[in-house]
């Protein structure tokens, strides 16, 4: 119980020295000790995924992780997946135009999950987007709008990217 | 839901880490922590140690060698999904991986943990049961091997010494061209499998000259169909014949639990298997297409 480690973490592009008990999990660590509430925790065992972050840019169960297995690397948080206060993420957005959450208590795991699937899968098939979040479970949506929310945004995110490379050009 | 206090090392090698291993009382490996991690929410386990293999070095990599893939323990899930080696020389371990999980739990879990875990329809246990592995492990005496066919000794327990650590397993890969197919029954994807069959044959001709045929979660651990491997040698593989010899699969002992009574069990042994030969049959006959 008395254990606990000295931790450095980026967590959202901001980094943190924390002293952690070692059993803490990630989730726990993020929710209660950087007091970054949106990541949800579900079950704790790893079923739900509504406590999704990135670690190093991959998806990753936070409630599955100790807090200390995070030390040195990079995380990502729905907090930080905003570009700033005033401004939604093209994710974001088809997400609040088409409808895709209710309670939105599993949101922030989905989209975290769908930041990852899109960036690798950036035109997927309405098929592989259901593959792509098999690991989330909603209990409001029946997970319609969830998937229509999700090739919304993979289109959006392409017409962005287009954009970006033309103005580059 | 909240892991029961322990001590945490994190060593950096493998001598380090073994060393822990046998001078702490109580103590477990954490690796990928994709079943490990729930078992301490719940706690099913209450270790007073727990040692990290994330920060040993040397442990995660696949590579060619003497007609096998080396692959080692703390190699990701994600990372052996995405190898072009293993698409190319084991795709069956390909195709079954996609069935691991999900995305986020293939991201951290690893090849060592899942063959350690030894959950009875874990793919990469059905895999390695298939293709007659060889697993690698280190303990104060140095390095053994074992075959995939003797780890598993009980329901979930492999063939470890207290001491010992998984460092590795050696996959032989089938020829070029060879048919393979991976088909599993879940209630949901990304469910550990209810039944799952692996196959692999070879053809010379048409007509089979080697065949593999596991079964994952009929019982403790894999089965290997070997009555089924023999009788398929000769075989032209056709709808037909299929079903004749896998009807005999109907025959093995199976569990029962709250996911299905063995009798469903046995009812998929007859038809998972011959899906999966006619998949990989159809395969030798597309790559052999010009």
């Amino acid at each position: 119980m008395s254990d606990t480690r000295k931790i450095t973490v980026t967590v959202n592009g901001t980094r943190y020295e924390e002293t952690v008990p070692v059993r803490v999990t990630l989730a726990d660590f993020i929710r209660h000790q950087l007091h970054l509430t949106g990541t949800h925790l579900g079950c704790e065992h790893g079923v739900c995924g509504a406590c999704t972050i990135l670690l190093d840019g991959r998806s990753a169960r936070s409630c599955l992780m100790l807090a200390v297995q995070a030390d040195g690397h990079e995380i990502l948080t729905v907090e930080g997946i905003a570009p700033d206060a005033e401004t939604l993420h093209p994710l974001q957005e088809a997400f609040r135009d088409n409808h895709g959450l209710q309670c939105g208590f599993c949101t922030p795991g989905i989209l975290t999950t769908l930041i990852e699937f899109l960036r690798d899968n950036p035109d997927p098939t309405e098929e592989e987007v259901r593959i792509g979040i098999s690991g989330n479970l909603c209990r409001c949506t029946g997970y319609q709008n969830i998937v229509i929310a999700a090739l919304d945004a993979a289109k959006r995110l392409r017409a962005d990217d287009g954009r970006r490379t033309t103005d580059d050009r | 839901m909240k892991p029961p206090p322990f001590s945490y090392h994190d060593p950096r090698t493998v001598a380090d880490a073994v060393g822990l291993l046998g001078s702490l009382e109580n103590a477990k490996l954490l690796a990928g922590g994709q079943s490990l991690m729930p078992m301490l929410n719940m706690r099913y386990v209450l270790p007073d140690h727990i040692i990290d293999l994330n920060r040993v070095d040397g442990l995660s990599y696949v590579r060619a060698n003497n007609g096998a893939l080396e692959i080692g323990a703390m190699t990701r899930q994600r990372d052996i999904e995405f190898s072009d080696l293993v698409r190319e020389r084991c795709p069956l371990m390909h195709e079954a991986i996609r069935q691991v999980g999900h995305r986020q739990t293939r991201n951290r879990g690893t090849l060592g943990g899942s063959l350690c875990h030894l959950d009875p329809s874990a793919e990469l246990v059905s895999i390695a049961a298939a293709v007659d592995a060889k697993v690698t492990v280190t303990g104060k005496n140095g390095d053994r091997s074992i075959d995939f066919s003797a780890f598993p000794v009980a329901y979930m327990t492999p063939a470890l010494e207290p001491d010992e650590v998984l460092t590795g397993a050696t996959f032989p890969c089938w020829p070029a061209g060879h048919g393979y197919a991976f088909v599993e029954f879940a209630r949901r994807h990304g469910d550990f499998a209810i039944v799952s069959a692996a196959v692999l044959i070879e053809e010379k001709a048409d007509k089979v000259t080697r065949a593999s045929v596991t079964l994952s979660g009929m019982g403790p651990a894999p089965v290997r169909a070997s009555e089924v491997e023999r009788a398929l040698v000769g075989e032209v593989i056709e709808e037909k014949r299929m079903r004749e010899i896998c009807e005999t699969l109907r025959k093995l002992e199976a569990i029962d639990d709250i996911h299905a009574p063995a009798s469903y069990r046995q009812q998929l042994a007859t038809v998972l298997p011959r899906r999966a030969l006619l998949k990989a049959h159809e395969r030798i006959a597309e790559g052999a297409r010009p």
